[in-house]
């Protein structure tokens, strides 16, 4: 059976026209495969690249070089030269992203945020309503939170509502950037459920988890990237967003 | 290692493309060397927010004014797509240009004073344009101005007050319902939230994002602001000096920037 | 009288004047620039009118000057003997007797025949005025029929008074094409203009436009559906002649606040009491 998702040759650098044109290498010739119903794991040191092959596969950072190809059962897409209005309706439709953090539009209440991924496909307000509120409940979020705006929240807060929308529209592909780093034990509890099931529903999943308890109860395979991966270390990219 | 059998129904390749609905080629409107836009080519497809950001003089605003009809351009088309075929907008006749505008199309101008009529009531307002199409029912020009006020978030019960009484928030909202009455397909936007003070920014672009969605607009947005262009737009172009430098995804310019003077831009941005 | 050509223009002004007149006769409606001159009064009271006038007066026809209606007030006195004296012909306030009749916001009671003209002294020639103060953008509006803003005015009016409360120069669309001022006559006129039999023309001095309806020409009143045109109507019937069915002017006859209504169409109501009496 083919792989959903066939990562070759991975490739990417920064150049840095503020500092001179220096260019940082951060990742070279990264392959991996992930397949429907499968939770694939990235293991390795903070700073060696995990965020930045997620970004590569969502989009958000430019491809080097290599290719990443999605094997859909009518024919392949090639992500790394995706026309740039092709992006919105394959994260509409196939890849979901859970961030680290929440990107908090002001005004906007905790369940909206949580619906619009429903929204966006066209799906009926009041039932992205019920759904939004089934997994907050679950996640434990306090039902008097729902309408208000989550700038004010807690971490752990804003980190639920980040992880009910991300898992909301149930997308056959689903990146997961820490997505339990600043949750108790309960709820960590509840996002490995929901990883369980969306592996049982045939999604293939990748996950950066730096907590080995969740790590080794969500993951079928573990990928550790290693330094030989990359050639100058030295780059945070974090640093660059 | 577990390889799935679980492995749900066979996934289909989504339908990724969408139809253009805006041609933008080759075109200049150049007041002196750097003073407008050069060579600017893009293509807007239907449902699409393009942001297109700059400093201040990079010629996004010029830009805006040739796509949206209102300056004819030294060189360069612009097509529109229309279900019966294209159109090219310095082509057509006057007439058509002008209706086009005044119907398919929307200007939501920075200044709310230049796109509503401040001597005129909130209700004639957001009227004017269905008057224009021909509607000559009171009552049911009275309804969509209630109907739209309230889209708009705005207090139906003011539909009787000249736009003058309003806060400059509730202006740029009343210009927005006045735009949006006849369902246009393609709304211009320069700085919508520009003069607004930032709590009553939020609520607009919030509003905004809700009509875009619900109405399925096609939006072409100027703004000198990266977190407006980040909450709105699904891709940007970086203009400087008259020319497109870098033009991408939204997420992709902000978090990569490959230009120069994009990762210029983006790393003087203060982020509190 | 020496020293000055028939009807005080001279011949080539008319000449120009009745080319620009048959411009707007073929475009009802439609706002003809004209090479206006200076005429010896001020501007407002009345030169595009007395302009018009001057450019079809004939010899042997037979002029009537009313101003609201009147025969006898100031403004139409005072024209009436300036076109006894630079043209010498023959004047009368009897409606059905007068060939060329200056009008400033009235038009007779007594229907019109195919054989008269009507000339309008206008103020504002241009209807889209009130919104757009840009000449060149109304020129373009008219040309490209965006019509829309004349029921922005209507609609604010029914908002503001809960019905349209625009009682003079009403606005009208002239054969099914152009929006045109019908200058400051009541609405109660404005049916009148509708298939009228007599030539209608109109002259503003200051702005140097004229502008026509060719007899026979549909003029429709712009209204809502749910507020159709309506013209005034009052309880009263006229003091003097008992008229029901003519525009009436309110008078107020002493100090203790007593008023009556009569006929604004005097030489109407005198027509009506040489008959009833």
């Amino acid at each position: 059976m083919n792989a959903l998702v066939n990562v070759k040759n991975l490739h990417k650098s920064f150049v840095l026209h503020g500092q001179g044109g220096v260019a940082l290498e951060v990742m070279q010739s990264l392959s991996l495969e992930l397949h429907a119903g499968e939770c694939l794991v990235l293991a390795g040191r903070s700073g060696i690249g995990k965020s930045t092959l997620l970004k590569m596969l969502y989009g958000n950072y430019r491809v080097s070089g290599g290719s990443i190809t999605l094997n859909f059962h009518d024919g392949a897409l090639e992500l790394s030269d995706l026309p740039v209005h092709a992006w919105h309706p394959l994260r509409r439709e196939v890849i979901g992203y859970v961030s680290q953090f929440l990107r908090v539009v002001p005004r906007v209440s905790a369940c909206e945020v949580v619906m619009e991924p429903l929204l966006a496909r066209g799906t009926d307000a009041a039932e992205a309503r019920a759904r939004a509120e089934t997994l907050l409940a679950r996640l434990n979020l306090p039902q008097r939170l729902w309408r208000l705006p989550p700038g004010t929240f807690s971490g752990g807060e804003q980190q639920r509502v980040n992880i009910a929308r991300g898992f909301i529209a149930e997308h056959p592909i689903l990146l997961l950037d820490e997505p339990t780093a600043s949750l108790d034990a309960t709820n960590r509890a509840v996002v490995i459920e929901l990883i369980s099931e969306a592996k049982a529903r045939g999604a293939a999943l990748l996950g950066i988890f730096h907590d080995a308890d969740v790590r080794e109860r969500v993951a079928d395979r573990l990928l550790p990237l290693d330094d030989h991966l990359i050639a100058k270390t030295t780059f945070s990219p974090e640093a660059h967003s | 290692m577990k390889r799935s059998e679980l492995a749900g129904p066979a996934l289909a390749k989504p339908v990724l493309d969408r139809s253009a609905l805006l041609d933008v080629q080759d075109i200049s409107r150049l007041y002196g060397p750097g003073k407008g836009c050069e060579s600017i080519d893009f293509r807007l497809h239907a449902g699409e927010v393009l942001g297109i950001v700059g400093e201040s003089g990079s010629g996004k605003s010029t830009l805006l004014r040739v796509l949206a009809g209102l300056e004819t351009p030294d060189a360069g088309r612009v097509i529109y797509h229309t279900n019966d075929g294209e159109l090219d907008l310095y082509a057509i006749s006057e007439a058509r240009r002008r209706a086009l505008l005044r119907l398919e199309w929307g200007l939501v101008h920075q200044n709310p004073r230049d796109g509503l009529r401040m001597g005129v009531s909130a209700g004639a307002n957001v009227g004017e344009r269905l008057m224009a199409l021909g509607e000559r029912h009171y009552g049911n020009l009275r309804a969509a101005g209630q109907d739209w006020m309230t889209q708009v978030e705005l207090d139906a019960g003011r539909i009787d007050d000249a736009p003058l009484t309003f806060s400059g928030g509730m202006q740029q909202r009343l210009q927005i319902a006045r735009t949006l009455v006849t369902r246009p397909r393609l709304v211009f936007m320069d700085e919508p939230t520009g003069g607004l003070d930032v709590s009553v920014q939020a609520r607009l672009l919030d509003m905004i994002r809700t009509l875009v969605r619900q109405l399925g607009l096609s939006v072409v947005l100027v703004t000198h602001d990266l977190a407006v262009a980040r909450l709105l737009s699904h891709r940007l172009l970086v203009m400087r000096r008259g020319q497109v430098v870098e033009a991408g995804l939204t997420d992709q310019i902000l978090d990569d920037p490959q230009h120069a003077y994009t990762q210029l831009l983006v790393s003087s941005v203060l982020t509190p | 009288m020496n020293g000055y050509n028939f009807a005080y223009l001279d011949e080539q002004t008319k000449r120009m004047i009745r080319r620009a007149l048959l411009k707007a006769v073929a475009i009802p409606g439609y706002q003809v620039p004209f090479g206006g001159r200076e005429m010896p009064m001020p501007y407002g009271w009345g030169t595009g009118g007395m302009q018009l006038t001057a450019s079809i007066l004939g010899g042997d026809d037979v002029l009537k000057v009313i101003d609201q209606g009147a025969d006898d007030t100031t403004n139409a006195v005072s024209i009436r003997a300036f076109f006894e004296r630079v043209a010498g012909v023959e004047t009368t306030t009897a409606t059905a007797a007068a060939d060329v009749i200056q009008t400033r916001h009235r038009i007779p009671e007594t229907p019109l025949e195919h054989d008269q003209i009507l000339v309008f002294q206008v103020p504002i020639p241009e209807p889209l005025r009130f919104i757009e103060p840009s000449e060149q953008e109304t020129r373009l509006m008219h040309a490209l029929e965006e019509y829309g803003v004349m029921h922005v005015k209507l609609y604010e009016d029914i908002a503001r008074y809960g019905h349209i409360a625009t009682t003079y120069a009403y606005p009208v669309k002239v054969d099914g094409r152009y929006v045109m001022d019908p200058s400051p006559i009541p609405k109660f006129d404005n049916p009148k203009l509708d298939m009228s039999a007599a030539l209608m023309l109109f002259g503003a001095g200051r702005e140097k436009r004229l502008y026509a309806i060719p007899p026979y020409t549909r003029v429709e009143s712009l209204d809502f559906e749910d507020h159709p045109f309506e013209i005034q109507q009052w309880d009263e019937h006229c003091a003097l002649c008992g008229s029901d069915h003519s525009f009436l002017d309110e008078v107020i006859t002493d100090d203790a606040g007593n008023r009556l209504f009569i006929c604004s169409d005097t030489d109407y109501c005198l027509t009506r009491r040489g008959e009833v009496a």
